[in-house]
């Protein structure tokens, strides 16, 4: 059975597909934790949730309302933060809460919860379709092209937004940019790991390559190499013991954080970490 | 002379206080103007509006010659060190990377070298940046304003809470680059000493321009130098 499941095309899409969001999560989330964001990517999650809700509802394919719902609440929201100066941890909460209240709303309207929202709330990455990893696949690679072309402001401005603005980078624009990124990418990473465990991609593999990375572009690869180790190494330990796939990914890039705190308690890792 | 910075009429008013009480004066090419006065004398909102930080101002300010609420342009010629910079302790980002933030030109990148070299932290391209003493990261910011070869380098406070032999390596960079490289330098600064050492042309400001002119003018004339300080010491005994 362990060499059987290599043959199995569903588990070439799912592995094709993690490995892609793996990156995307790794890339897009180390820009949210270094401007002390973390959590952003689960309010767009749950906001994401009232989307999906609707498009069931309206018997349109759910992601698509989630991708419009999510990246325009992220958006407003970013919008209202900046001109009332609403700190960042509260209007992460407004829209998280907002957007599981839209979408409870919307569920009890349409009849209570059902099969279809359980496996977006936990992830069903072993489902995905030829054309889920096309999508993914393209995005991925759209989004990597864009950090890639913009690198140098996107890191400036994370890095001190003054000095950005002072060096004539569009501060204001490249914000917008990273959220309207970060919707994308947590819209596509609800097949992997669900609404409820988005943020783990996000931030578990980039507070730990943290750690280790000197550089930036240094750090970025580890925590991709964390990330995509967890989860193909979750894809498949879970189908051999048949638990939760979200769940078992998370617990390995819960692991490699834990076996680094581990190594820099034990006083392994250099100065600077 | 070039005439690099008019400033015409300058005033800043915040709901309860005016920070900049019409202030008008100009930096010429070349010029090493130190702007001193007491802490909350606007020196920090002055720049602000100079860099474009802040727009909500009456009055203009001009580099070299056009208005700057025409064209951002001038942002490229100019290299800006802060008082201190403020970033996440654990930032993943190198000395080299930090450099390079500031380059507008990828095809620049041997300037890098050069510039870490010139100030004295070559050795250190690949540490990261948090795990540097403040002296040595003050040299970092100061090569990030280096690299795109601007004509003017404006410095706010830049040695608050750094070791006095960091200082003076600092003071002679300044000084060199003035004097060899003909950048226009605008640094405020608390230190009078260090002020009539190395600036050729001071203001003094608080609120409202006290002084404007050579160097000389101001540090051989004793009434003028007791009144800055007396004014000063107002200013802190009000602040504790």
């Amino acid at each position: 059975m362990t060499f059987e499941i290599f043959t199995f095309s569903f588990m070439h899409r799912a592995i094709i597909s993690g490995i892609a969001i793996a990156i995307l999560c790794s890339v897009v989330g180390l820009f949210l934790v270094l401007r002390r964001y973390s959590l952003f990517g689960d309010a767009i999650a749950h906001s994401s949730f009232g989307g999906i809700a609707l498009g069931l509802m309206a018997g349109i394919y759910p992601l698509w309302t989630a991708y419009g719902v999510s990246i325009i609440s992220a958006l407003i929201m970013t919008r209202i933060k900046d001109r009332f100066n609403i700190s960042g941890d509260a209007s992460i909460a407004v829209l998280l809460s907002s957007g599981i209240a839209v979408g409870l709303v919307i569920i009890g309207l349409s009849g209570g919860f059902t099969l279809d929202i359980f496996s977006f709330l936990f992830g069903s990455i072993l489902l995905v379709s030829v054309n889920d990893t096309i999508l993914i696949l393209s995005l991925t690679g759209i989004i990597l092209i864009v950090i890639l072309l913009l690198y140098r402001q996107l890191l400036y401005s994370t890095f001190n937004e003054e000095q950005a603005k002072v060096s004539g980078v569009s501060v204001e624009k490249i914000n917008y940019l990273i959220v309207f990124m970060a919707g994308i990418t947590v819209v596509t990473s609800i097949q992997l790991v669900g609404v409820l465990l988005i943020s783990a991609l996000f931030v578990i593999p980039n507070v730990t390559a943290i750690m280790y990375g000197k550089g930036f572009k240094q750090t970025v690869i580890i925590s991709m190499s964390f990330s995509i180790f967890s989860v193909v190494a979750g894809i498949l330990v879970s189908y051999i013991f048949d638990i939760t796939p979200a769940g078992t990914i998370v617990l390995f890039a819960i692991g490699i954080f834990a076996c680094t705190m581990g190594i820099k308690s034990a006083g392994l890792l250099s100065r600077h970490n | 002379m070039l005439k690099v910075v008019e400033i015409d009429h300058l005033t800043i008013e915040y709901p309860d206080v005016k920070a900049i009480d019409d202030v008008s004066f100009t930096v010429n090419q070349g010029d090493f103007l130190g702007i001193i006065g007491p802490n909350g004398a606007g020196k920090s909102t002055l720049f602000a509006s100079m860099l474009n930080l802040n727009t909500k101002y009456k009055g203009t300010i001009k580099f070299f010659g056009t208005d700057i609420r025409k064209s951002k342009n001038y942002l490229k010629e100019i290299g800006y060190v802060p008082q201190k910079p403020i970033f996440e302790k654990n930032f993943p980002a190198t000395v080299n990377d930090v450099v390079k933030m500031g380059l507008q030109k990828e095809s620049d990148e041997n300037k890098i070298d050069e510039i870490l070299q010139q100030l004295w932290i070559h050795e250190l391209s690949e540490r990261r940046i948090g795990e540097l003493s403040g002296g040595q990261q003050q040299r970092v910011f100061i090569a990030k304003a280096l690299v795109n070869n601007p004509k003017v380098l404006i410095l706010d406070e830049p040695v608050t809470g750094i070791d006095q032999q960091s200082i003076d390596l600092f003071y002679s960079i300044l000084k060199e680059l003035n004097s060899k490289q003909n950048i226009t330098i605008i640094w405020s600064s608390h230190d009078l000493d260090a002020v009539n050492k190395l600036a050729n042309h001071v203001a003094c400001l608080n609120r409202t321009l006290f002084f404007h002119g050579e160097s000389d003018d101001f540090f051989e004339n004793d009434e003028l130098v007791k009144q800055y300080s007396e004014a000063s010491m107002q200013e802190h005994m009000h602040h504790h």
